[in-house]
């Protein structure tokens, strides 16, 4: 039992910390914000440069061998610089996809180009209907001439905009909510019958509705075992689940920060405001939710390369609740403490609030996760 | 960064967990899983099975009886034992007046009395609280006056837990009423056999009597019973409040709870011929529950694993946070075990304990509603969860 970072660890988080704080602060974000992709093409270049686009992937393709500690370590800086940058939708979701369900020729043609910020990926597998449902999929991919056709909407899909590759869930058999019969497919975002509709998401970032008319598709864009997604999906996006986990607590811990700031400097009735016991003991509530959460984002982390798919499911999903449930309480009284000026678009910790509220809405909410628990018999196991 | 217990660790909660299992006596253990009153020989008896084992005093120095335990072997320790659940040692010997002899009392009185702690052949209570000294501790009244080799001590003690069956009290008294109020209190061993002591008890909301009044009335405590120096009792005081720190999260015991709470809602009709534990909306009240308990069980960990990079035995303000936090969990988990229940949790039956006469409506339903608003103490006691807050907002945030 021990929660220290090794040394490697602790270098990569003072670097990574050094980096947000040079390269990205909030007047530097409001231009990035400002480029076509949504986001930094220097920044994305750069993060490859110092080997962040490679650092879960094994070192023959181009990686660092990275464990999830590493990931939550970059997550949580992220989520301390509002970061804008497609990480999560091309290295944790579409990378992992491939490092879990990639052939040796797709790995080795994808990962590497991931690893060195030539590639930028979407994971398409949300629907209007699906809800948080990962086996509910109503896109089709229809087997044809050796290959494959794909038919279908899909929506939300993270940084879709931007991103040269799709990877796509599709069903090649069964009925629409089945667990079986779901496959994956790499997709090139500019093929003839894909359309992009991107637009920006409440938070600042970037997101697009991709529709799928009449794709074709050859018998190699299958990734993974043909029917078999499920199990991969669930467990990449439990990886997502750590990782938003760390980048919600690096937002939750950058709003508490600016919020006991606020109250030591502003001054109202000759005071600092931090002097009233209502507004100091709202800061120790806002401190108890965050270290909670904290705590929780550590278990997921620890969780999240874990082959054991019930403890697992238990875990991540009691993580996502606590982080939800957190990034509420401490987003809401981030704003109530500083009053109007929280309320502005000029000032951080709105944008930071927002980012973590959105982080609810992403791969299950908080009720979502919170019916999992209590149906797969909760956390306390009898002795 | 790796949250699994180590080889040896786990070896050492086998341990534990083995012991309890075959030491524990199980007339006191039902009593515990009922959530009934345990009596002054249980209390005595459990102890004694602890020191015979060398296990009654863990985190005391390896010279008066401590194991030299890393902060982890503590932790599993405590976890299993509430998970026993076995009866948590009275705190007021092992856990308060015994460090503070420890750090601060003579030779004589060490000799004097920490093997007897250690036994329990002294019952040790607490004498801090008064009636116009809460929160504010600090200005309390009840005075010492030095004549001759004797103090007098004249004043009056509350919220006295389980002083009925007290040899002894610890108390902080007034002995210079002329200086800065922190800066005139002293550290006071009366024996509760002293003429002039009287003990009252208080009945609270559950109907029970575990706290008391002690009243004072020219009681002669001899000067030899001045733990440290005279004036310096605050000092003390503070070290004492500071020393119960991860232990205050009581995570075993909300676990234990959990684990009867499940098995009450297998029992319990739902109505329409369902159990409550079918009924998906209760279960997911339990597991909000369990979320917040294994957040807590995690933070408590990483206060655990810090301390032993510290080393240091200072009060860590973070033991506020789980106090807090560990306070509403255990509030929270008396609650639903009175929602399980429903109507059967109003019949009261106070007397039931050794009584022949069969209970009315489930057996285990008579202590729930009585232990709801029996907890109510655990937000109050020890520093009340808003004077935790005032410590954290000021150690930790610079409020």
């Amino acid at each position: 039992m021990d929660f220290d970072l090794t040394e490697e660890q602790r270098l990569l988080q003072e670097s990574v910390g050094k980096l947000m704080a040079d390269e990205y602060d909030f007047e530097q974000r409001k231009a990035y914000a400002k480029e076509p992709a949504g986001y930094s093409a220097e920044r994305w270049a750069h993060y490859a440069e110092l080997g962040l686009l490679g650092l879960p992937f094994p070192e023959r393709l181009g990686g660092s061998g990275g464990t999830p500690v590493e990931t939550m370590i970059v997550m949580e800086a992220f989520g301390r610089g509002l970061v804008l940058d497609p990480y999560l939708a091309t290295v944790i979701l579409s990378g992992g996809l491939l490092r879990l369900a990639g052939s040796p020729a797709q790995q080795q043609e994808l990962i590497p180009a991931i690893a060195a910020g030539k590639l930028r990926l979407a994971f398409a597998y949300a629907e209007r209907q699906s809800r948080y449902d990962l086996a509910d999929v109503a896109v089709t991919a229809r087997s044809a001439g050796g290959g494959y056709v794909l038919n279908g909407q899909k929506g939300v899909v993270l940084h879709g905009d931007s991103a040269d590759r799709l990877i796509v869930s599709a069903r090649t058999a069964g009925n629409q909510r089945d667990a079986e019969g779901v496959s994956l497919f790499l997709v090139d975002a500019r093929a003839d019958g894909v359309t992009v509709q991107g637009y920006p998401t409440v938070d600042g970032l970037r997101a697009a509705e991709i529709g799928f008319r009449d794709v074709k598709l050859g018998a190699d864009a299958l990734l993974g075992t043909k029917d078999q997604a499920l199990p991969v999906i669930s467990r990449v996006i439990d990886g997502a689940i750590a990782a938003v986990a760390a980048e919600a607590v690096g937002s939750m811990t950058a709003m508490h920060e600016l919020t006991v700031e606020y109250l030591k400097t502003r001054r109202q009735f000759g005071v600092p405001i931090g002097s009233f016991q209502a507004l100091q003991h709202r800061a120790v509530d806002m401190l108890v939710s965050l270290e909670q959460a904290r705590s929780m984002a550590y278990l997921a982390t620890m969780m999240a390369d874990s082959e054991d798919a019930a403890e697992r499911r238990r875990m991540i999903s009691a993580a996502k609740v606590q982080i939800g449930r957190s990034a509420r309480f401490v987003g809401q009284q981030a704003i109530q403490l500083h009053g109007g000026i929280g309320m502005t678009m000029e000032y951080k910790v709105g944008h930071y609030f927002k980012r973590a509220s959105m982080i609810d809405t992403l791969f299950g909410d908080a009720d979502h996760h919170l019916a999992i628990v209590a149906r797969t018999g909760g956390l306390t196991d009898p002795i | 960064m790796d949250l699994r217990f180590t080889a040896e660790e786990t070896t050492f909660r086998n341990e534990v967990r083995g012991f309890f299992r075959v030491a524990l006596p199980p007339e006191i253990r039902r009593k515990m899983v009922e959530g009934r009153h345990l009596a002054k020989d249980d209390i005595v008896r459990w102890q004694r099975i602890l020191n015979e084992k060398g296990w009654a005093v863990p985190h005391w120095p390896k010279e008066w009886g401590g194991t030299g335990w890393t902060p982890i072997q503590h932790y599993i320790f405590q976890e299993e034992m509430q998970q026993a659940p076995a009866p948590q040692p009275l705190p007021f010997g092992v856990s308060m007046v015994g460090p503070v002899i420890i750090a601060f009392g003579n030779d004589v009185q060490k000799q004097q009395y920490l093997p007897r702690i250690r036994n329990i052949d002294d019952w040790w209570c607490q004498g801090f609280s008064e009636p116009g000294s809460g929160s504010d501790l600090a200005s309390l009244k009840t005075s010492a006056k030095r004549v001759g080799d004797h103090y007098i001590v004249n004043g009056q003690k509350t919220w006295t837990t389980l002083a009925q069956h007290a040899d002894m009290i610890f108390c902080l008294v007034r002995t210079d009423p002329a200086v800065k109020k922190q800066e005139g209190i002293s550290f006071l061993l009366i024996d509760m056999k002293s003429p002039g002591i009287t003990v009252r008890p208080i009945v609270t909301l559950d109907g029970g009597a575990e706290v008391n009044e002690v009243f004072f009335d020219e009681v002669k405590v001899p000067i030899a019973n001045l733990v440290g120096e005279e004036n310096k009792g605050w000092d003390y005081a503070k070290y004492l409040l500071g020393n119960e720190r991860t232990g205050i999260a009581r995570v075993g015991v909300s676990k234990e709870r959990i684990r009867r709470l499940k098995e009450l809602a297998a029992l319990e009709p739902a109505g329409g011929g369902a159990r409550m534990i079918d009924d998906q909306r209760f279960r997911e009240k339990i597991a909000a529950v369990e979320i917040e308990l294994k957040a807590l069980e995690m933070t408590q960990l990483r206060v655990v694993s810090a301390e032993r990079h510290a080393g240091s035995k200072k009060p860590d303000p973070a033991s506020s946070i789980l106090k807090i936090k560990g306070s509403e969990i255990q509030q929270t988990i008396s609650e639903l075990l009175i929602d399980v229940v429903g109507p059967y949790v109003l019949p009261y039956q106070p007397d039931l304990d050794g009584s022949n006469e069969p209970p009315i409506g489930p057996d285990y339903a008579g202590p729930l509603a009585p232990t709801y608003f029996n907890w109510r103490k655990i937000s109050i006691y020890g520093g009340s969860n808003e004077i935790q807050r005032n410590i954290v907002a000021k150690a930790i945030l610079g409020l």
